[in-house]
């Protein structure tokens, strides 16, 4: 596999997040394969980019939860991108999950052992060649399980503690590992959702912070910046009290 | 969520369903009792506000270029400043634009907006040369000259009631530099101003500021602007090195809404003094960037706040033009008397157009923003009666309180409308504050 220093792919490319992060990298001049569930959508994307920024855009089909199709996914990739930035998840129902296991299921596959599942054989091509850059999209729910959101908060979590092990194993070899935890986005995830004005960044907030991490080399980047310390006080309540709060 | 329009008036609380995506547009169309589509909201009073608002500013993809036709292809919410922002660099410019860029390639669809061009090369429609439509029950037709001819052309001017454009096919125009050669004329009187018009009709580009309240021998004064575009041979020597490239503007954002009084007769009289007095007088040259020309109001965003938090509305009407002068006159008069003053006035000429419900027709045009007070709605029902005696009418993307009448007389072919937009449109769930309020 060739490889190539201004390529970025795009796990889960039709996201708003991932919109708005691709327009960010391509104004610095990178290109692009975007990995989607739905490549005709994908290729509506690709082809703004390619007009808007004179720079090239492929798309390929990739199911996050379909895990048997993942190694074929990475053999026939053309070259190995310099930089993987996964952005798939499905924040799910609650309810329905506590009831059905296959909601459930479904939200433990696309925020956790799908990305895993995707993301292992790339970090060891990577690790091969020597250089690149993770960029795993988890989530603030992952830092605290609450009431409202656990199975989405586990996964979130499972996917966190991934990254960070990965950032571990893989900077010795060159590649480094970017967890970004966004809080609240306004994107079709949320869209209905009562979100807090002041609290809600926008997903072109969201990938301006983000592509200014990765140039920096952050390895954990909280985007807007302060959800850090919203979490850290999260994370401080002691037990006793936090399992008596309604969140 | 509270939400407006330009004029900031009339607020309202409605549901705002925001989409990136064709099949989000078709659930949500489905899923409503009754919507509107609405683009950047730089329509001034109630035609994009409805019970459900789809905002269309997320489905704004650039689709196709061909470099050789500078034919683009993109999705209703791209924006005009993205067009040029992306095609100006490449030699191509808008052929027709409103006086903000701020406004999507749907909402010029929608409202059919004119230029200061509208007498060389016709409105938005002319340019147009296919759309996709997506109708109440879900469907999307495709429409041009050749397929869906009559739902093509009741589209135009149409404003979001025949279905919401989805996509569609530009001709742009090739242009040498992002430059305009450009001449200001000061002009005495309206009779002056009516003979500036005449002589400015060879140019490609051609609108005049008038101050509204000086009177007498001087009433209707004001500076004629026209300009072509620039060759590159027009430019100096730094901007030939680059003659896409204009120079960066600060902009600023008015921060809060102004008290109303800011804005009073007084004001815009010393304004009017002001800006009148600085123009030099005869005639003028000079090369400006696009944006000066096009777009000098767009340097403050969200300036709308500075008529309060009332709002404010823009009356604009056209006349035919064998009555220009007398009408006009007339107009100015009736404003004077009220002694409410009108900071922004431009006059257009228009040339012939043709269409079902869209604004343009062969004469004057003249756009005058109001802030809102109670006074104001009597002054604009008498100036209805001034336009109605010279057979004009009233543009309904500025309008918030024109009678159904007022309307059933200055669009006669609203019958027409009514039956083409029943085949897309047939239980009437794409409608808005304004459609109701017109019977439409
Ligand atoms: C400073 C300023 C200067 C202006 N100058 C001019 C001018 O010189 N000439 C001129 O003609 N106009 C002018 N306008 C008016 C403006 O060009 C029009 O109101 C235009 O339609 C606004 O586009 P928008 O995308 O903001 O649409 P909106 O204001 O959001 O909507 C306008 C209408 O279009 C409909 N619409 C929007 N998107 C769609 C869609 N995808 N499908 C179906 N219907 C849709 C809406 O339902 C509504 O009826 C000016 C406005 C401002 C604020
Ligand atoms: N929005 C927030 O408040 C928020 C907060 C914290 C973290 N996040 C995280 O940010 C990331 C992006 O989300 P977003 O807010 O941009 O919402 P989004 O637009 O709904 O993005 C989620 C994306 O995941 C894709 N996806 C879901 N299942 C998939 C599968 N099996 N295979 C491939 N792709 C799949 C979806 O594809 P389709 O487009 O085909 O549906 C969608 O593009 C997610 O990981 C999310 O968990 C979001």
């Amino acid at each position: 596999m060739s490889t190539n220093n201004k390529l970025v792919l795009v796990i889960g490319s039709t996201s708003d997040i991932a919109r708005a992060t691709v327009k960010e990298f391509a104004q610095n001049g990178y290109s692009f394969i975007l990995a989607a569930r739905n490549p005709e959508q994908a290729e509506r994307d690709a082809k703004d980019i390619a007009i808007r920024f004179s720079v090239e855009c492929f798309v390929k089909e990739l199911d996050v939860a379909k895990l048997e199709t993942h190694t074929a996914f990475v053999d026939s990739l053309s070259a190995l991108p310099e930089i993987v930035i996964c952005v798939a998840g499905y924040l799910g129902n609650q309810e329905l999950a506590q009831a059905d296991t296959i909601e459930a299921e479904k939200i433990l596959v696309t925020n956790f052992n799908g990305c895993i599942s995707i993301l292992s054989p790339l970090a060891e091509r990577m690790k091969q060649r020597g250089s690149g850059c993770i960029i795993g999209i988890s989530s603030v729910a992952g830092d605290r399980g609450r009431a409202s959101n656990f199975y989405y908060g586990s996964a979130k979590a499972g996917f966190t503690a991934y990254l960070s092990g990965l950032r571990q194993y893989l900077g010795q070899f060159g590649v480094s590992v970017l967890t970004v935890k966004p809080g609240f986005v306004a994107t079709k995830m949320t869209k209905g959702l009562p979100l807090p004005k002041p609290l809600t960044a926008l997903p072109e907030e969201v990938a301006k912070d983000m592509f200014r991490a990765y140039t920096k080399g952050t390895s954990v980047l909280y985007t807007r910046w302060f959800w850090r310390y919203i979490m850290l006080i999260v994370k401080l309540v002691p037990e006793f009290i936090f399992k008596k709060v309604k969140m | 969520m509270k939400i407006s329009n330009w004029g900031n008036f009339p607020v309202v609380d409605v549901q705002v369903d925001s989409v990136s995506t064709i099949p989000e547009i078709q659930s949500s169309v489905l899923e409503s009792v009754e919507c509107i589509a609405r683009g950047l909201g730089r329509c001034y009073g109630d035609s994009a506000l409805a019970a459900k608002i789809i905002d269309m500013q997320g489905l704004n993809r650039i689709l196709s270029f061909d470099p050789q036709t500078g034919i683009v292809e993109c999705e209703a919410g791209v924006s005009l400043k993205d067009l040029i922002d992306v095609f100006l660099p490449k030699g191509w410019f808008l052929p027709v634009t409103p006086g903000t860029k701020f406004v999507t390639v749907g909402g010029a669809i929608a409202s059919d907006v004119h230029g200061k061009n509208h007498h060389k090369v016709g409105s938005f429609s002319s340019h147009t040369l296919s759309f996709t439509l997506l109708t109440e029950n879900g469907e999307i037709l495709f429409c041009s000259d050749n397929q869906n001819k009559e739902i093509f052309h009741a589209t135009f001017g149409g404003m979001g009631l025949t279905g919401i454009i989805l996509t569609a096919k530009v001709q742009l125009k090739p242009v040498e530099t992002a430059f305009i050669a450009q001449e200001t004329v000061k002009v005495k009187n309206l009779e002056h101003m009516i003979e500036v018009f005449e002589q400015s009709e060879p140019f490609t580009y051609s609108v005049a500021w008038t101050d509204i309240l000086s009177s007498g021998s001087s009433l209707g004064r004001g500076v004629m602007i026209r300009g072509e575009h620039a060759t590159l041979d027009q430019l100096n020597e730094k901007q030939k090195l680059t003659p896409f490239t204009i120079p960066k503007k600060p902009t600023v954002t008015l921060p809060f809404y102004l008290p109303q009084f800011v804005l009073n007769s007084l004001t815009v009289m010393a304004f009017n003094a002001l800006y009148f007095g600085k123009t030099p007088a005869g005639t003028n040259k000079s090369i400006v960037d696009y944006d000066s020309f096009f777009y000098p109001l767009d340097i403050v965003h969200q300036w709308n706040r500075g008529y309060g938090k009332r709002g404010f509305t823009q009356y604009q009407f056209v006349i035919p033009k064998e009555s220009g002068l007398n009408a006009l006159r007339e107009i100015y008069t009736a404003i004077q008397q009220s002694g409410q003053g009108s900071f922004l006035v431009v006059l257009k000429l228009f040339g012939e157009q043709e269409g079902i419900l869209n604004f343009p027709k062969r004469g004057y045009t003249l756009a005058l923003d109001f802030a809102i007070k109670p006074q104001l709605f009597p002054l604009l029902d008498a100036l209805d009666e001034i336009v109605k005696k010279y057979d004009g009418r009233l543009y309904l993307t500025k309008d918030v309180r024109m009678s159904k009448d007022m309307f059933d007389f200055g669009y006669p072919q609203r019958e027409l409308f009514e039956t083409i937009k029943k085949t897309t449109n047939v239980t009437g769930r794409f409608s808005s504050l304004q459609a109701k309020r017109l019977g439409l």
